[in-house]
């Protein structure tokens, strides 16, 4: 069995949080002695990631997830526990590996402000090392599929945030990176520029058999690029495997959308639990073993004029995911 | 996909070298040319600070029948006015940039590309000065009509001149970077830098030529960083100096870099191991 790109065992981290109550005497009173507090972000994970899979990171604001990912790229120390990415221990930050692996994060800004993006990527070649062919080639290519070509020659400052983040992206892509950590790749940007996004990371993916974790609180990203999903709350990892396994096993029921002739929309709570109406178009939550049966009934006792069953949205599975582990 | 660690191509490393330090020149001199009226302000302000000096010291010369501590106003004229030119040269990235860079996340940036960001620090600085000197240069035309320096200079005291202003530079660099290094521990360093900018002024020449302190004072400094970084660049073109006192000069500034790549090495290793990478 090929050796996995990215290897983690039992990886955990803490942080020493000062803390103190509010006002003038607890700040006098922190002057002569601190109160800290031990932040465990990550607690005990283990997962391991093949050539050229892309896994989603999911969980909620202070999961561990961003931290986790800057341990793997070597940003963050480990606190114990085994990482590798592509047989390098990432906290080292040899120059072989960081030149191997990109960590993208959507609210970083790594251009020159005041300069074209095309400078800062002449910029990255000289610190990357790359050939120039290679590199001329890489860009044009990566312009070409982000559709750029009038932005990489306007001064940073003057992009909007989307403009911005697709030239970001090119900048930390240009040395073709074989491990691509994308940490909320899309956040703050519109529809449009989203689904342009997940297009180019699939497309970059394709071309360089990159392996790719993603994290994103997009579902839209999730269920676009990635097969497998990592979900993780409160540092520990609660789910692991496929993206259409974890609805299967988490969440015990379907919905059904009804569209019935006008006005014929009765008291459909005999079939399952109502959860939206809007005029004649009602959705029920039924049990999954039970929705041929309830589909059926449907069918034969109503006027319908549409249905269709559905896996619950993915948002809400995530949540029931969340729900099930205790709080702490 | 090969998960076995690469190495980095052997050949054309020093290439490499001098291809990142020349595009971050050129990279540096473009974003400065993207603020003229900036620079000028930033010039403006820091010829400001040798001219009251020059007009302090003339005025004592004057005073005191025409020279204080042996130095003429046309000595005194022509060291303030190699001193700007020598600030101007020896303008590092500060602590306060490691504070921001820090505080920020800038930092993480740096941390995840194949290169010490001391190198970015030092090549984009260096090349910064560039447009910084043709800004300079009619205003150092200027010093010399108004003030009348005494310059005698000879072609080895240039060329030792040309090379001890990035030796100052290099030596700053350092010191200043460990000294940032602070911030990865303390967040703040703006206290620490002011006591380091304190002694520094009094020790290095940066206030008053070291030839006017006490003789202990001047004992002191030469076993210190600081007077390598102003007083004996600005003193190859302005004062007497044997060869013999050149090369040692040098060769102390030698020491010094090294000194300062110790230091700046030994408490990165130690620093780096503190990075929240709060902020990004």
């Amino acid at each position: 069995m090929a050796e996995p790109v990215v290897h983690v065992r039992d990886l955990r981290k803490t942080f020493d949080v000062p803390e103190r109550e509010a006002g003038l005497r607890h700040a006098a009173k922190g002057l002569v002695r601190r109160k800290k507090r031990e932040v465990k972000a990550v607690d005990g994970i283990s997962f391991d990631v093949a050539s050229g899979e892309i896994v989603g990171f999911l969980g909620p604001n202070g999961a561990g997830k961003t931290t986790t990912l800057k341990m793997l790229s070597g940003l963050l120390y480990v606190t114990t526990g085994d990482a590798r990415v592509l047989g390098h221990v990432p906290s080292k930050r040899e120059r072989e590996y960081l030149r191997r692996m990109a960590l993208i994060m959507g609210n970083r800004n790594q251009l020159q402000w005041d300069l074209p993006a095309l400078d800062s990527f002449e910029l990255n070649r000289s610190i990357y090392r790359v050939p120039r062919r290679q590199f001329m080639e890489t860009r044009d290519e990566l312009i070409e599929l982000l559709d750029v070509e009038d932005l990489v020659r306007k001064p940073v400052r003057q992009l909007s945030l989307g403009e911005r983040m697709k030239v970001e992206i090119i900048g930390s892509l240009l040395h073709r990176p074989q491990v691509v950590f994308l940490d909320e790749p899309t956040i703050g940007l519109d529809v449009t520029m989203q689904r342009r996004l997940r297009e180019f990371v699939a497309a970059y993916r394709q071309r360089h058999d990159a392996t790719i974790m993603l994290t994103s609180h997009y579902m839209a990203d999730v269920e676009a690029l990635c097969e497998r999903v990592i979900v993780i709350h409160h540092g520990r990892i609660l789910f692991d495997g496929d993206l259409a396994a974890l609805s299967e096993t988490v969440a015990a029921w379907k919905t059904i959308g009804v569209a019935l002739e006008n006005g014929s929309v009765g008291d459909l709570s005999a079939y399952g639990e109502v959860i939206h109406r809007d005029g004649d178009l009602v959705t029920l939550r039924v049990p999954k073993a039970e929705t041929a049966r309830v589909t059926a009934r449907l069918l034969a006792e109503q006027d319908v004029l549409d249905l269709n069953v559905e896996d619950p949205p993915i948002e809400d599975v995530i949540e029931l995911v969340f729900a099930r582990e205790a709080p702490e | 996909m090969s998960t076995v660690p690469a190495s980095l191509p052997e050949a054309g490393r020093v290439r490499s070298w001098v291809d990142f330090y020349l595009t971050s020149m050129r990279t540096q001199i473009s974003s400065q040319f993207q603020y003229r009226a900036a620079a000028y302000m930033y010039l403006l302000g820091m010829v400001a600070e040798p001219v009251i000096y020059l007009v302090v010291w003339t005025t004592i010369a004057e005073d005191s029948g025409g020279t204080v501590g042996g130095l003429t106003a046309g000595d005194l004229a022509a060291y303030y006015i190699v001193w700007t030119f020598v600030r101007n040269m020896n303008l590092v990235f500060t602590p306060f940039g490691w504070e921001w860079r820090i505080r920020d996340g800038e930092l993480s940036g740096w941390l995840l590309r194949p290169l010490h960001p001391i190198h970015y620090d030092i090549a984009g600085f260096a090349g910064s000065k560039i447009p910084w000197l043709l800004f300079y240069l009619p205003i150092a035309v200027v010093l010399t009509l108004v003030f009348d320096p005494t310059f005698d200079v000879r072609a080895a005291e240039i060329a030792v001149f040309a090379v001890a202003i990035w030796g100052a530079y290099l030596i700053r660099s350092f010191n200043q970077g460990a000294l940032g290094l602070v911030c990865f521990w303390t967040t703040r360093v703006s206290a620490l830098f002011s006591l380091y900018i304190m002694v520094e002024l009094l020790l290095s020449g940066r206030l008053v030529p070291m030839t006017l302190m006490p003789d202990w004072v001047q004992t002191l400094a030469w076993f210190l960083p600081f007077q390598w970084t102003f007083f004996f660049p600005i003193e190859t073109l302005v004062g007497d100096y044997s060869n013999t006192e050149l090369l040692r000069g040098l060769g102390m500034q030698v020491f010094w870099i090294l000194v300062g790549i110790a230091i700046f090495s030994l408490v990165w290793r130690h620093a780096v191991r503190h990075y929240t990478a709060v902020n990004n």
